[in-house]
């Protein structure tokens, strides 16, 4: 225990104390913009999307899988329920639930289909998830017409975008904050976490103790599709419509990216949301910096794949370090 | 080859061993499961390097440092589980890494020609333009024959060519082995099927413990003498007593008319409170597949398992933990561990419901008491319950293993060579813990390769050869000849 917790809270020191120095180091190039309470505060926004994306593609990728669907998923799960709000006569706090409801339901039953194939077939994540990214766009587009569906109601105009206590705690912030605590627990604390480490630690020893592989990795899928659903219903709110064009770039990429610069393996069996969180926060630095200190957006990309990149070689030495040491 | 010896970590596997082959010769080479025979053979192909000796060809000594070199100096082996390209057809495969070419593309036309004429040469035909993955295993192995010939092997190696084949497949075989001789070719075979060597074998040599016993004319020795040579060594008495079974004792386990293709064919047996029952056969027979059928890792084609008396129905693991089964796989770190959770997480996977309180989430700190107390109950040698299963020695991460299933007090343990790749200490760990789950009224099924630990360890053996109960021995009655030769086929 004694051990484990050492090397956990040294990670997880190192990598704070790594971005609190990288913030120090941005605020003074850009001239204390970056850490004036506006920019903090825009920049955490920024990341929640990313973020929660990234919490359902760490419990997918811990898995051994992937799921490249996430951010069709996201224009389709908001077009839904742009929809759903407009046809249905409710207000208010019942129409706000409702309809994440319908957004959560439409994207856990697309996981549910993404998984089907895997858990029966044993066919590849990479190939469901990538036709799935296409029909889920298709769709948005087919509902939608083409163009964004705006909403008719404006009780959501701070369910995405708000502010709490006098516009200190962003309203997205909270809903971040909310995932973090519930993926964690779920994920480190219950035995379903614990089955999600063992199949992508060894899938095979995983079924021989018993365990429904089947089950658990068609839950991994459908939760990855209700943390698309919910960032769906935040831009939604935050645009006040739903567009089949909110996430066509390279949200799911980054989400990827967010997941394995915090150190969950693609090859499966380790990972962690609090990871997944300090990945979405550096990269979320990076973007807001590279804005504040006007750089060209196309060289933004080539930082932004430079530092993926480093970030996976560096976690692989160290891990060769420590194999050796 | 003259003088070999080969040294693993902690095992002797060639002790001096002197093996020679004539042209147009079949050597036959037997010998018990872990003689010697694959390591010594392994070293002809360049697969693996001898600590000392030397080889020589056509009277020249020859340095063999890859597959490769052994390639060029005529040496082809073909191995039990062949190395064909599946998704590439015969004359692919056949020349595969020696393609012919016109410049910079595939000569298709000489490729095919070159494949055509080998077989002409065998004298058989098959389809040579189908994926080799979609042919039976003897066209397979044809394929394999045709592509060691085609690189012009003059000394060619069959391990266990048979095993896989039906008795009209075998006589093919044994004509296009007949060829081979005829042509001046060299072969040595590999087989447990020693009621086939008088049809097939000019000479035999028999390897035991990493050394040759004897060599002799197929004629002049008899399947009993070729037995007694693979056997040989006095048992070793490091078993611990095992408990007496009352024969009225009741029946824990009683299996009948299990069927799974390929592997197991109709097996019948029972087993009963207290009771060991040894599962003995060579590689391949069927042991581990009917194990896995009993404990839902396969599922069964056909038959009935009754657990305590009940009937019960297994279609996946979860279903024979369930029924009270604790299956030990033969391959810890393939199937029984998972290597990068440590070693607490190991230990309470298959029984975590345990572990979980009311409020379902895992409560660690009685993860961690209950593994302290297995891991100084086992004498498991880890620095802490965190330590990575993977950093363990394998006797521990057996023991690991082992902690797992106990912790869900099965009635019926299910072993699949529970001491392979173990120390002898870590070994008698484990035959005691065996004596003490009899003693507390567990059945066991154990599945063992290593003749004394069946003979030593259980109360009845059966004995396993394909997919069949062929004998049963109660333990005074079974002598390591009488079981070799059930195993073997070479007496009824």
């Amino acid at each position: 225990m004694k051990a484990e917790a050492r090397t956990y809270w040294l990670r997880a020191g190192g990598a704070v104390a790594f971005l609190v120095v990288l913030a120090l180091v941005i605020n003074f190039a850009s001239h204390g913009t970056f850490l004036q309470p506006g920019n903090v505060v825009r920049v955490l926004r920024q990341i929640t999307y990313n973020f929660i994306m990234g919490v359902g593609e760490t419990f997918v990728i811990i898995t051994a899988g992937i799921d490249l669907s996430i951010g069709s998923l996201i224009s389709l799960t908001g077009v839904v329920m742009a929809l759903f709000a407009n046809a249905t006569g409710l207000h208010g706090f019942a129409l706000i639930a409702a309809t994440l409801v319908v957004g959560l339901a439409v994207g856990g039953a697309a996981g549910f289909v993404n998984a089907v194939p895997v858990v029966k077939l044993n066919l590849p994540p990479f190939i469901t998830t990538l036709a799935m990214m296409q029909i889920a766009l298709g769709l948005s587009y087919i509902l939608s017409g083409g163009q964004p569906v705006p909403l008719q109601s404006s009780d959501f105009r701070n369910t995405g975008y708000g502010s709490f206590l006098h516009t200190i705690v962003p309203i997205p912030v909270i809903w971040m904050i909310v995932v973090l605590i519930v993926s964690s627990v779920l994920l480190m604390r219950t035995r379903f976490g614990r089955y999600v480490f063992a199949i992508g630690g060894n899938e095979e020893a995983a079924r021989l103790a018993g365990i429904s592989v089947g089950r658990v990795k068609t839950a991994v899928y459908v939760i990855s599709g209700m943390c698309a659903g919910m960032v769906g219903f935040l831009y939604m709110s935050l645009f006040s419509s739903g567009s089949p064009q909110t996430a066509t770039g390279n949200e799911m990429l980054n989400a990827i990216a967010a997941v394995v610069v915090g150190g969950t393996s693609l090859m499966g069996g380790r990972g962690a949301i609090v990871g997944t969180f300090f990945g979405a926060l550096l990269i979320g630095f990076l973007d807001n910096a590279m804005n504040l200190l006007q750089i060209n957006s196309y060289l933004q990309w080539v930082v932004l794949g430079g530092v993926i990149l480093l970030a996976v070689v560096l976690d692989e030495l160290r891990k060769r370090y420590l194999k050796r040491a | 080859m003259r003088g070999i010896g080969k040294t693993f970590p902690g095992v002797r596997a060639l002790d001096d061993v002197s093996l020679d082959l004539q042209a147009g010769e079949v050597h036959a080479l037997v010998g018990e499961n872990g003689a010697g025979k694959s390591t010594l053979m392994k070293i002809l192909a360049g697969a693996l390097a001898a600590d000392t000796g030397e080889i020589a060809i056509d009277g020249k000594t020859v340095t063999i440092g890859s597959p490769r070199a052994a390639e060029n100096l005529g040496v082809g082996m073909i191995y039990q589980e062949f190395n064909l390209v599946p998704a590439l057809n015969a004359v692919d495969n056949i020349v595969l890494g020696n393609e012919p070419a016109k410049g910079l593309l595939l000569d298709e036309r000489a490729a095919r020609e070159r494949a055509e004429a080998v077989f002409a040469e065998l004298g058989i035909t098959l389809p040579l333009t189908v994926d080799t993955s979609s042919l039976r295993v003897a066209q397979q192995q044809m394929i394999e024959i045709a592509k060691v010939l085609s690189r012009s092997a003059r000394i060619i190696v069959m391990d266990e060519p048979t095993a896989a084949l039906t008795d009209r497949e075998i006589t093919k075989l044994f004509e296009v082995i007949r060829t081979l001789k005829a042509r001046g070719a060299g072969i040595v075979y590999i087989s447990h099927r020693l009621e086939e060597l008088p049809d097939i074998a000019d000479r035999v040599t028999v390897l035991r413990d990493g050394r040759v016993i004897e060599t002799r004319a197929t004629k002049d020795f008899p399947p009993d003498d070729i037995i007694r040579a693979m056997v040989g060594r006095q048992l070793e008495s490091h078993f611990p007593d095992l408990p007496t079974v009352a024969p009225d004792a009741p029946v824990v386990l009683a299996v009948r008319d299990l069927t799974r293709a390929p592997g197991v064919n109709g097996v019948s047996f029972e087993v009963r409170r207290g009771e060991i029952v040894g599962l003995a056969g060579l590689v391949g027979a069927g042991r581990t597949e009917i194990v896995r059928a009993i404990a839902g890792a396969d599922i069964p084609q056909q038959g009935t398992i009754d657990v305590q008396g009940r009937a019960i129905r297994i279609r996946s693991p979860h279903d024979g933990i369930a029924a009270g089964f604790a299956f030990i796989t033969e391959d810890r770190k393939a199937q029984g561990l998972v290597l990068g959770m440590s070693v607490r997480e190991n230990v309470t996977l298959a029984h975590l419901e345990q572990f979980v309180e009311r409020d379902r989430l895992i409560d660690r700190r009685k993860e961690q008491a209950t593994t302290q107390e297995y891991i100084e109950r086992l004498d498991i040698r880890t620095p802490s319950t965190e330590q990575l299963a993977r950093n363990l020695s394998g006797g521990n991460q057996q023991k690991v293993v082992l902690a797992k299933w106990l912790l869900g007090n099965a009635g019926v343990f299910l072993f699949d060579e529970p001491t392979r790749g173990i120390d002898v200490g870590a070994k008698a760990e484990i035959y005691n813990l065996m004596v003490k789950l009899a003693n507390g009224g567990a059945g066991i099924v154990m599945v063992s390769s290593e003749l004394p630990e069946v003979l030593g360890m259980a109360h009845r053996i059966l004995v396993i050869r394909g997919g069949r109960i062929v004998r049963e021995f109660a333990r005074g009655d079974a002598t390591p000849d009488a079981v070799i030769a059930a195993a073997t086929g070479a007496a009824a």
